[in-house]
């Protein structure tokens, strides 16, 4: 595990850069995330993100984007709209949670 | 007298009924197991039909023959669990009360939960993770003389997430054999962002498809199949064309267990990975498929789980606290063409490695590299399922996975 620092605060990442400490996140370092990969963020970006928030403080594991669809209600097309071409993973990587396990 | 009940006669369901059968003491405990199917089939050979290397009669057998003396078995389909005053009721008629409840009902295939997949099923859109599905694949594999052979996984997780690959490395040798290699053009398209799930394994079966000419397509998140214009459409709107599609359909787990509050999004059971006991209600456990760890959706995973289960389930039921966790261990042989195999072993905190398996540095079988010994395994594995894993008899495998004869790398 490696540490990287964004705006000034030391933050510990796995090898693709997803926060792996649930706790070092806060939304001023989310709105970093997001500008270092391209979004700009609207309150409809940050609805998701905070779904994502709370839905992984309560399962323990990052929100596919069949679950934002079905438990957060927004039609992935949408979520395609707002985070273009990976939306699970770069809403996973601005809400600093591990990317979505999917994938086993 | 205490009741366990068993949902589904599966490869998790049969190898728990007869394990548990010889553990729970039978003047204590009545065993019921629910089938919803009369057949118990051999799932990897549905991997090996489409291309005729497998006779489809020899998969399939009566479930009831590989299940115990001693349990009760009943034929139905489940409509719903109430967990509260503990109740099974069937779609056709009856209710099965419980004491304890394991649910083995595994994870089918939903075809008509994309847009367009179920309107051209068996024409140009095909799969082989049903029985059905491998036969009907087999007459459209022999009657196929070139153009686009698409292999297609529309979402993860996936029952044994390794036989889409398989199954393109397989269609590469069997069109090479037939002389016509030259006339088809294989894509493997997935919403993974490499081969593979995991990196070292994603990186070998990454250069394993290149070299063989297969072409990669991958983090393509299915919108519809356009069942006219021969065509997959994505969600950001790229196209892939076929003239044959290969599928994996959307997996879910069985729909009672959504209508009955017991699962996730995609109905599959939430316990908790270590005990597989239900994350709200202490008398429900889930075991193989049907289970949402995060593991492979595996035969392997549902034999490793039952090393562990029936001794520390025997002593959950008497309010002790389990003296041991299942790893998430999985292992699967990877048939990958000109008769030889990879191997791959991996639990929840490891990916897989490569280096030999079972024994340190005597192997035989190498991990993560083809070998012949290794398809050898693979076409060897049958017997063993039948004879030792179903009826739950030991087989010369370690229930938690081991780091011996592993290298680890960066």
């Amino acid at each position: 595990m490696t540490t990287t620092t964004v705006i000034g605060r030391e933050i510990h990442v796995d090898a693709e850069g997803f926060l792996t400490e649930y706790d070092e996140w806060d939304e001023e370092l989310g709105a970093e995330l997001a500008v270092q990969i391209g979004i700009e963020m609207t309150d409809e970006h940050w609805s998701l993100v905070r779904f994502l928030r709370a839905d992984y403080a309560e399962t323990g594991k990052t929100a596919t984007t069949r679950r934002v669809a079905t438990v957060g209600g927004v039609p992935v097309k949408q979520q395609f709209e707002l985070f273009p071409k990976k939306p699970g993973k770069k809403m996973a990587y601005i809400a600093g949670l591990p990317k979505p396990a999917g994938c086993v | 007298m205490r009741t366990l009940v068993i949902l589904g006669s599966g490869t998790a369901g049969t190898i728990a009924a007869n394990k548990l059968r010889r553990r729970l003491p039978r003047d204590d405990w009545e065993i019921t197991i629910v089938e919803q199917r009369g057949a118990h089939y051999y799932q990897p050979a549905f991997l090996f039909i489409p291309f005729g290397r497998y006779r489809p009669a020899r998969a399939r057998r009566s479930a009831a023959r590989y299940l115990p003396k001693g349990v009760t078995r009943v034929k139905g389909e489940v409509e719903r669990v109430d967990p509260e005053s503990r109740k099974v009721s069937l779609v056709d008629e009856g209710e099965i009360s419980y004491d304890y409840l394991i649910i083995a009902t595994g994870t089918s295939p939903y075809p008509d939960e994309t847009p367009g997949m179920a309107d051209d099923w068996h024409g140009a859109v095909h799969s082989f993770y049903e029985y059905d599905d491998a036969v009907a694949l087999r007459e459209a594999i022999a009657h196929f003389d070139g153009g686009r052979l698409v292999v297609h996984i529309t979402e993860m997780p996936i029952k044994c997430p390794v036989a889409p690959l398989e199954f393109a490395l397989l269609a590469d040798d069997h069109f090479r054999r037939r002389g016509i290699r030259d006339k088809v053009e294989i894509t493997f398209v997935t919403p993974l962002d490499g081969a593979f799930t995991k990196p070292i394994a994603s990186a070998t079966f990454g250069t394993l498809l290149e070299d063989r000419g297969i072409s990669l397509e991958p983090d393509f998140m299915i919108e519809r199949v356009d069942p006219e214009g021969h065509r997959i459409v994505s969600y950001d709107e790229r196209e892939v064309p076929y003239d044959l599609l290969v599928t994996i359909p959307l997996n879910r787990g069985e729909a009672f267990v959504g209508r009955s509050g017991l699962g996730d999004e995609l109905d599959f059971v939430t316990v908790d990975k270590g005990t597989l006991r239900h994350t709200q209600y202490d008398t429900i456990f889930a075991i193989g498929d049907a289970a949402n760890v995060p593991t492979s959706k595996a035969g392997a995973v549902a034999h490793f789980e039952m090393d562990m289960f029936p001794e520390q389930f025997a002593r959950m039921v008497e309010g002790d606290e389990p003296t041991e966790t299942f790893d998430g261990h999985a292992t699967c042989f990877i048939e990958s063409g000109g008769r030889k195999a990879m191997l791959i072993d991996f639990n929840y905190a490891t990916e897989p490695l490569r280096g030999v398996f079972p024994l340190p540095a005597i192997g035989p079988m190498p991990l993560l590299k083809e070998s012949r010994l290794n398809h050898l395994g693979k076409l060897g594995f049958e017997w063993a399922y039948w004879w030792m894993l179903l009826p739950g008899r030991p087989l010369p495998l370690p229930g938690r996975m081991s780091m011996k004869g592993k290298k680890e790398e960066k």
